[in-house]
């Protein structure tokens, strides 16, 4: 069973056992405007919580990824190369890194899609 | 028929044959180049008479715009305007025609321009001394970097590998520093959009190099804790680094040397008038205060003591960044804008900069929002639209003044706010310009809200309308051969 978490630099982290994949929200990809690059990093590489593991460039402006969670790269979306904008037309569909969770309870500090939500209409706001 | 026709690429204006001279022929034998040096294949160079070519250039360069056609708001850039004495005075012969490795004894009051100009950036900028070798100002940015470095080098310090950059920066500043081999490591603004000082605080330690700020910052407010962050900084041994991209509002006024950094650059092609974007190039000094101008790169201008002035280079320096001293024009007339205005002069575009800047604000507030209400300094940024119902965005409201004949403020930029549209008038622009970008910016959201078509497909009066960012940021087509392959 999945559960999807939010962090408040706008990526999902989307949970199965201490398997898990991350990309960026719906409001972020509306945010940037059209995806023209995706940074990854490689597989095996160790992404620390809170900080930055690649970045999305779109032709308003270039955002870094920030982690929302630890743990090893298993799997980079390689789609994304020859097609960014994949993550424009279905963000929660096209995931940017799978990762093995390696400290499960970072997730404790993340939004579920309800507090998210609330959040972003916050910022959307302010 | 003149853009129709004379409007094509070059290229397509090309007929086989076509020349605009007649060249003899030179009654010697061809050069024997050896065959394995020889190229394969005939270069293929537009072909194309004198009046077909100067009337595609001419027409071309028609559909330019710069701030000799027109206001030029572009936030961050500073696009003053460029008086015609700097061209004067760089396109003197005596000048002009210089070659960049002539001997020092024939070039003295080339080498005395340099030295005048290092010296009053100095006094302006309150550091010991400049360099002017810099080409641009993340060449200056990079070069400052590496005085930093060599800095901590000197004494054996090499665990200091992190650069701290506000998120309200700009790009070229982690650039530079990623370039340079450090870190960058983000520190997070305020909702005033000014440095989170607490934050800055708890992030420096033995591994910070040196902590980047623009002041003004791109939100066009003054960091009134400079004092308090340079203070820190120091005493956690890392150096403070002055972005000069906002200097033109502190233009005597305040010194960035009084609020405590060590090494500053300067974009004379903002600050100092000289030409800017595709018409630079530009140029980056970088000053640095006392005890760190050992570092300096080489070559470097000095005056000796009989007042003659010699070209040297210092074993101390953190190498060359460049073969010559810098791009001597722009520096010519960067000279040339500081010497007419005077130090009255300069102190007073400071003030105008940042009476117009608000000027445009304060008419404007009650239909844009503004996220900082503070007065600002020489620019300011609104978040698009205050009514955001009719779907408007920042985009749409840059595309449509260029209908009403305006360069397009910076858009999406700094990335604080979600429609950021920067505005910097700078202070040569007359009341009666301001006033006639304030009507069309008004127009503008009374379109948005009554007919919001007409905003989102501008602009409808340019050449080209919306080119297709998201294919030329993709699918890049920039030489002729690349459009000829791809049109199979």
């Amino acid at each position: 069973m999945s559960k999807t978490y939010f962090s408040k630099t706008h990526e999902y982290v989307t949970v199965d056992g201490d398997s898990a994949v991350i990309g960026i929200s719906d409001f972020a990809q509306k945010a940037l405007g059209n995806v023209v690059y995706v940074d990854m990093p490689e597989e095996g590489d160790e992404i620390t919580a809170g900080e930055d593991f690649g970045a999305v460039e779109s032709v308003k402006a270039a955002s870094d990824l920030i982690a929302p969670v630890s743990g090893e790269v298993v799997e980079t979306n390689e789609a994304l190369v020859d097609n960014p904008r994949l993550v424009n037309d279905d963000c929660m569909a096209n995931w940017i890194i799978k990762i093995t969770l390696s400290d499960p309870s970072e997730l404790d500090s993340l939004m579920d899609e309800d507090a998210y939500k609330a959040f972003c209409e916050s910022e959307a706001a302010h | 028929m003149n853009k129709e026709y004379y409007g094509k690429l070059i290229f397509e204006l090309s007929r086989e044959g076509r020349s605009g001279a007649a060249i003899p022929d030179a009654g010697c034998p061809d050069a024997q180049i050896p065959a394995a040096l020889a190229r394969v294949h005939t270069p293929e160079l537009p072909q194309a008479d004198e009046p077909t070519v100067v009337r595609h250039y001419t027409n071309m360069s028609a559909n330019n715009f710069g701030v000799d056609t027109g206001f030029y708001p572009l936030g961050s850039c500073t696009m003053k305007y460029n008086p015609k004495i700097n061209e004067e005075m760089c396109s003197l012969p005596a000048m002009a025609s210089l070659h960049p490795h002539a001997p020092a004894e024939t070039t003295q009051g080339a080498l005395e321009a340099y030295w005048t100009l290092q010296r009053a950036l100095s006094e302006i900028g309150g550091m010991a001394e400049f360099t002017l070798n810099p080409f641009s100002g993340a060449h200056g940015e990079l070069t400052g970097l590496m005085v930093i470095r060599a800095y901590h080098d000197s004494w054996g310090d090499h665990a200091r590998t992190k650069v701290i950059v506000p998120d309200s920066a700009h790009g070229t500043n982690p650039a530079s520093a990623a370039v340079a081999g450090l870190k960058v490591v983000e520190v997070k603004s305020l909702p005033d959009g000014t440095v989170d000082a607490d934050a800055l605080e708890a992030m420096l330690d033995d591994s910070v190099a040196a902590v980047m700020m623009t002041n003004p910052n791109t939100a066009g407010i003054f960091e009134s804790n400079v004092a308090r962050i340079t203070d820190m900084v120091h005493r956690a041994g890392a150096l403070m680094y002055y972005d000069g991209a906002n200097l033109n509002p502190m233009l005597g006024i305040a010194r960035p040397g009084d609020m405590g950094f060590d090494v500053m650059h300067i974009n004379l092609h903002k600050t100092f008038s000289t030409p800017h974007g595709g018409g630079g190039p530009g140029s980056g000094p970088v000053g640095v205060r006392d005890g760190l101008e050992k570092f300096l790169p080489n070559p470097r201008v000095v005056k000796n003591s009989d007042g003659t002035f010699g070209i040297t280079a210092s074993g101390e320096a953190l190498g060359s960044i460049s073969a010559t001293l810098g791009n001597f024009a722009v520096q010519l007339r960067a000279l040339s804008y500081i010497l007419s205005l005077g130090k009255e002069g300069l102190a007073e575009a400071g003030l105008l900069a940042t009476l117009n800047a608000n000027y445009i604000k304060e008419s404007l507030r009650d239909l844009y929002k503004l996220p900082i209400d503070r007065v600002c300094k020489h620019e300011f940024v609104f978040d698009g639209l205050a009514d955001k119902n009719s779907g408007v965005t920042t985009l749409d409201i840059a595309k449509r003044l260029l209908d009403y004949g305006f360069h397009a403020p910076t858009i999406y930029f700094p990335l604080l706010f979600h429609e950021s549209l920067m505005i910097e008038p700078t202070e040569t622009e007359s009341k009666e310009t301001l006033d006639c970008f304030i009507k069309a910016m008004r127009d503008i959201a009374r379109e948005a809200a009554e007919n919001p078509e007409v905003v989102k497909t501008a602009p409808h009066t340019t050449p080209v309308s919306r080119p297709d960012d998201t294919a030329a940021a993709l699918n890049p087509t920039v030489t002729w051969k690349e459009l000829k392959n791809s049109a199979g």
